[in-house]
């Protein structure tokens, strides 16, 4: 076992890409140990975006050492693709919001790590609930202009899911944040194909995904969730497209249960929690990087 | 005769848009939002004066909510503006969730609540609302009753740290409250004393309470007068030391009865000092299509509905 050490709060400008891979690792190791032990949750889509959300908080973003609900001066990250949950506890456990041993409470009683994540009990990282579907952007949108009234020219990243954009909420924040020049906003979607009656395809189509958020006046760009290089180099050129009059989307393909090959491409993961037997399974793939809570 | 007089009507919804600029000018976090109806909600002076902390976000009232959230992160006091309708049943939901859940500091404030919005009929005609918004924890729910109580609950709920649902509407009604009274949220005003009915009102059915006072008198019936412009939270201690006093009561809104002020004051009173109670509001029915006066008396919400409800509420008392 390799030990590493994470920064707390505040990005590594130089960590490196292996460093983010072994960060990551650790991160699908707590989030499949969180949801086998609360017997519940989302795996899936939280296995496919651990990449991504580590990048996010160890390289991209730029935040304060405490977590103040106002944000001022820092870079904010919104969720809005709630149930992936796990994966965003582990990854603010690991960047310093709060001890990781508190991840072992996840959707138990009287705890703040919450099925869905909540203001409600006081965890730090987290600023609006989320979870029922097509809310985030919005928030996320509202956010990003008062950044701009304040003259602060840190970003706002959000999250979604490629089955919530069927909400049509989404659209309404989408014509709104291009026709309001709401152009310190990053926002990403989880394109998975998959949700939870099956392939996105099946489901309900959303047709050409780019096409659509260009018609809506959105500069986009497209990356592989899955891969750390691609995914760093994709997001800091996002940064580099902020402040040109348009939101950015970035269309980031992912797998759904990414890192573990059972649990790879298939929608039966998204809301499932592992036996003991998958468990170990799953374990077996990861390597344990940073220690397991 | 009635002790108080008016000589001049006006609209709540303008009260608020008054409100609302000097908030804006007390103020510089109180930021304006309005789905495509800034003349009816009289918004506009705001917009003219104030342009950079408006945002004008169309037809997309779940987005406004949403909006409002995020704005309310970094310290900002988003006021949300469209009709009661659209301000509540349409965005449940995103009030539910990145608002109320999420204890942020939006103000909701919404115009041409209940019947009296006449014309445009039962679709734009919400008298559901104080219940929906009632229910959400973290919630306050004000319903101010001329224009300068909506303005004065408009500064008000400005310095008031917390999500607040402010239903008011379209139609001129009388101005009598005084133009410096201080707004005090939760705290019943107490308009006229009496000793053999409490008459407990809300939003427009204040001034129809003070005219039924009136008749009532000229029937030898003395009745108080409480004026509960916040409905949650609910004055409870008013409510119970008047009816010790009086024995009986009678609400009075422009509401559905279930979830709307009566039933609050039914929970508190059966909980503390039950007592025979009578429900002026409309009862379990949609609006229709009309002139503001004939939907008040069709629906029973008027002063003679409520002299009616009180000489029953008083009967029922032996």
């Amino acid at each position: 076992m390799t030990m590493i050490e994470t920064s707390t709060q505040g990005k590594t400008e130089d960590i490196s890409i292996p460093k983010l891979e072994k960060i990551a690792s650790q991160v699908r190791r707590d989030i499949l140990r969180m949801v086998h032990g609360a017997k519940s949750g989302h795996p899936g889509g939280s296995l496919g975006c651990a990449d991504f959300m580590t990048a996010l908080y160890f390289k991209i973003m730029d935040q304060s050492k405490d977590f103040k609900m106002e944000g001022k001066g820092e870079d904010m990250f919104f969720l809005s693709n709630g149930h992936i949950s796990p994966l965003w506890y582990s990854v603010l456990a690991h960047a310093g919001y709060f001890d990781v041993s508190e991840l072992s409470s996840f959707r138990k009683i009287n705890s703040r790590l919450q099925g869905h994540p909540a203001t409600e009990e006081g965890l730090p990282g987290i600023r609006v609930a989320s979870g029922s579907l097509g809310q985030g952007l919005s928030v996320a949108v509202g956010a990003a202009q008062m950044k701009k009234l304040n003259q602060d020219d840190h970003k706002v990243f959000v999250l979604m899911g490629d089955g919530e954009i069927q909400e049509g909420q989404v659209w309404e924040a989408a014509i709104y944040a291009a026709h309001h020049k709401v152009d310190n906003l990053i926002a990403s979607i989880d394109y998975n194909g998959q949700q939870i009656d099956g392939p996105v395809e099946e489901v309900m189509s959303l047709a050409d995904l780019k096409a659509k958020w260009e018609a809506f006046g959105w500069i986009v760009i497209e990356s592989n969730g899955n891969d750390m290089n691609d995914i760093v180099e994709k997001l800091e050129h996002a940064k580099s497209l902020t402040g040109q009059g348009k939101p950015i989307m970035n269309l980031m393909r992912t797998e759904m249960g990414y890192g573990v090959d059972f649990m790879c491409g298939t929608h039966k993961w998204h809301g499932a929690a592992p036996s003991d037997e998958q468990l170990e399974a799953a374990l077996s793939q990861l390597e344990e990087t940073l220690g397991d809570y | 005769m009635t002790k108080f007089s008016y000589t001049e009507k006006k609209d709540t919804r303008s009260g608020f848009g008054a409100g609302l600029l000097e908030a804006g000018r007390k103020n510089n976090k109180v930021v304006g939002l309005c789905a495509d109806l800034i003349g009816s909600l009289k918004m506009g002076d705001f917009q003219h004066e104030f342009p950079e902390r408006f945002f004008q976000v169309g037809i997309a009232e779940a987005n406004m909510m949403g909006l409002a959230a995020g704005m309310a992160i970094d310290g900002h006091i988003p006021y949300t503006g469209t009709f009661a309708n659209f301000s509540t049943g349409r965005v449940y939901d995103q009030i539910r969730q990145s608002i109320a859940y999420s204890g942020k500091n939006v103000k909701i404030c919404a115009s041409h609540a209940g019947l009296t919005l006449g014309e445009d009929g039962a679709t734009h005609q919400i008298l559901e609302d104080i219940g929906m918004m009632k229910m959400l924890p973290h919630m306050t729910v004000i319903n101010p009753c001329d224009y300068n109580q909506t303005k004065a609950a408009t500064l008000a709920i400005a310095d008031y740290q917390g999500p607040v649902y402010l239903r008011f509407g379209r139609p001129k009604v009388p101005i009598f409250t005084p133009k410096d009274q201080k707004f005090i949220i939760g705290k019943a005003l107490h308009l006229v004393e009496g000793k053999d009915v409490s008459i407990f009102a809300t939003g427009h059915l204040v001034w129809e309470a003070i005219e039924a006072e009136a008749i009532l008198a000229s029937k030898g019936i003395s009745a108080e007068i409480i004026n509960i412009h916040t409905i949650k939270p609910l004055d409870e201690e008013a409510i119970i030391k008047s009816v010790i006093k009086t024995g009986c009561a009678v609400s009075a809104e422009e509401h559905q009865i279930a979830g709307g002020l009566g039933e609050s004051i039914a929970q508190t009173l059966v909980r503390n000092n039950p007592v025979p109670q009578e429900f002026v509001a409309v009862n379990d029915s949609f609006g229709e299509s009309g002139t503001p006066a004939d939907l008040m008396k069709k629906y029973g919400l008027t002063a003679e509905h409520i002299v009616d409800a009180a000489l029953k509420a008083i009967e029922r008392k032996s």
